[in-house]
């Protein structure tokens, strides 16, 4: 089933994309076939079963303090799109 | 033979001899690139003139590694100090990187000469190179077909003699579909085994490194200069590295290989199935013990891995909203408005989509029904694959469920694109170690055969795979390109 158009809007504005009346109305579909898809999950049990994000057994994986050569700033924000006295500049925020 | 022919192994031991020399290599890869990159579309950058410099600089040291002096090319979500990694996105189209992956790296230090970069579905979401947001790659077997993806300017390369070896990246098949499609050798080794940093992060719980390359010999050769611990990726390993190239010559007498009866079900051609069967008896033949067994949660792989593959997809897109580098839209009035359309006009079609699935997927009410439930069928994917581990060392299958297929067959259709990754997708899910190998043509295009093994067993997988190579001569097959 269809998402509405509503829906993908306010999943649109979480995932900061503007979209087109098109492409709303394209994803509606897209997206709501492949969460019907998605609904297959349900007809498997999983109770008692532990949830696995990561296949390895890792946590908190540290390095010794050892001071090394960071990247170089120049190198960093010669990609930045606006930069003003060796920052990244952004449009208004408040 | 000529030169661009011949194996990354072969042209290493003509420039140990000094029966060539690495300029000479050079250009003969510089003169294929000239004859059929135009066809094949593989490179979004070519790199020749850094690469006369790297083979130049190659040719007088001695201390090299065994990847000194020959030609390769590497998927453009690797990132390269210096040179532009652009994720085949428009988003990244002027992206210049501040340092290289940790893989870049070594592959220098083994000498290696890179020519280019090459194509991709944009941000490694998709099965067949065209949702590159740059141009579409072709088949080198068949220039109306789609090389596969998300690697597809690597298989694609390394198939038309355009490099000799290629690096790519694997999150639910993105190397071995390809290599599939292209009948070339592709490996995706364990999760932590090849460090990923530097590596343009897509779903960072299944994304792997691994090579692309002619044959099996080569496949080896390659992954001795990319793995090891790197402390730079959180995820890396700290295991031994072994020398992969001291399990080619082994024989598999004894071996047992298992195949799983879901991977041979409807949705899958008759005539692949047909091809693996063959190669099974192959393997008998070789002294291999074969018999048929069962991954049951094998239907619920692909639902899983797509709820799983972009929900990480929706966090890792994050970081492109037009503040620290790539494209910005600049007429916004305020910084949501800025992102809100930077995203919207540099990102193209399905990583618009991933990005929306995996933010729904994510999103109040509905993190437990499809995320947490996905985590949860990916713990009994990886346990039907350990209890599988525990009678056999091998498992093999399809790589794909049929040939390559038509360019514009399945791209407006997301769920047909995504059924055509089904039977790799498990692997990344589970964390292991796999490698497909070419197994045959079907009316002309080439099949991969798929061995998957536990973790850590790429040394194994690597002597059953040149086992079968050795009774074969699939993988001296090759497309032809001139006119």
């Amino acid at each position: 089933m269809a998402l509405t158009i509503k829906e993908v809007e306010h999943v649109a504005l979480l995932a900061r994309l503007n979209l087109s009346p098109g492409e709303k109305e394209l994803f509606a579909q897209q997206l709501g076939a492949i969460l019907e898809y998605f609904g297959r999950l349900n007809h498997l049990s999983t109770d008692g079963v532990e949830p696995l994000a990561h296949v390895l057994p890792l946590a908190n994986v540290m390095r010794d303090d050892e001071i090394w050569t960071p990247l170089d700033k120049e190198d960093i924000l010669a990609n930045a799109p606006l930069e003003e006295e060796g920052q990244f500049r952004v449009p208004r925020i408040v | 033979m000529k030169l661009y022919q011949q194996t990354a192994q072969k042209i290493g031991e003509m420039l140990a001899k000094k029966e060539v020399t690495s300029q000479e290599v050079l250009e003969a890869t510089a003169e294929r690139i000239r004859q059929v990159e135009n066809k094949v579309q593989a490179f979004t950058t070519l790199t020749l003139d850094e690469a006369a410099s790297r083979a130049q600089a190659v040719a007088s040291r001695q201390d090299l590694g065994g990847l000194a002096g020959i030609p390769c090319g590497v998927k453009d979500n690797l990132c390269t100090k210096g040179i532009r990694t652009t994720c085949s996105s428009q988003m990244l189209e002027n992206f210049i990187p501040p340092y290289d992956a940790t893989v870049i790296s070594k592959l220098k230090e083994a000498g290696a000469v890179m020519v280019g970069k090459l194509n991709m579905d944009e941000f490694a979401m998709g099965s067949s190179t065209e949702f590159s947001g740059f141009f579409p790659t072709n088949n080198p077997w068949d220039l109306t077909r789609i090389p596969g993806g998300s690697s597809g300017g690597a298989a694609a390369a390394v198939a038309a003699g355009e490099v000799f070896y290629a690096l790519g990246s694997d999150t639910g098949g993105s190397i071995r579909q390809p290599a599939s499609f292209c009948g070339v050798v592709g490996m995706k080794p364990t999760y932590g085994r090849v460090s990923r940093y530097g590596l343009v992060a897509f779903a960072s719980s299944l994304d792997q490194i691994g090579p692309l390359t002619r044959d099996v010999t080569d496949c080896a050769l390659v992954m001795n200069s990319l793995c090891g611990y790197d402390q730079l990726d959180s995820t890396s390993l700290q295991v031994d590295k072994p020398d992969y190239m001291s399990f080619l010559h082994k024989d598999i007498k004894g071996m047992k290989i298992g195949y799983p009866r879901e991977y041979f079900q409807k949705g899958v051609d008759d005539s692949i199935k047909d091809i693996i069967k063959k190669a099974l008896l192959t393997f008998e033949r070789l002294g291999a013990q074969v018999e048929e067994t069962s991954l049951p949660h094998s239907e619920y792989a692909l639902a899983a891995y797509y709820i799983i593959a972009t929900a990480e997809c929706s966090a890792n897109m994050a970081r492109f909203d037009g503040v620290r580098y790539g494209y910005r839209d600049d007429k916004a009035e305020d910084v949501e408005e800025m992102m809100c359309n930077t995203r919207a006009h540099a990102l193209g079609p399905e990583t618009k989509l991933r990005i929306m699935l995996g933010t729904y997927a994510l999103s109040s009410g509905y993190y437990d029904a499809y995320y947490l439930k996905a985590l949860k069928v990916r713990r009994l994917i990886k346990e039907d694959f350990d209890r599988a581990f525990e009678k056999y060392d091998l498992l093999v299958s399809p790589a794909t469920t049929s040939v390559a297929f038509k360019l514009g067959e399945k791209s407006a259709d997301p769920l047909a694109m995504y059924m055509s990754d089904i039977l790799t997708i498990p692997v990344n899910l589970a964390g292991i170690p796999a490698i497909s190998i070419p197994g045959g043509l079907v009316d002309g295009l080439p099949v991969g055969v798929h061995l998957m093994g536990p973790p850590l067993s790429e040394g194994k997988l690597l002597q059953a795979a040149y086992s079968f190579e050795q009774a074969t001569d699939y993988h001296l097959k090759t497309p032809v390109l001139e006119v």
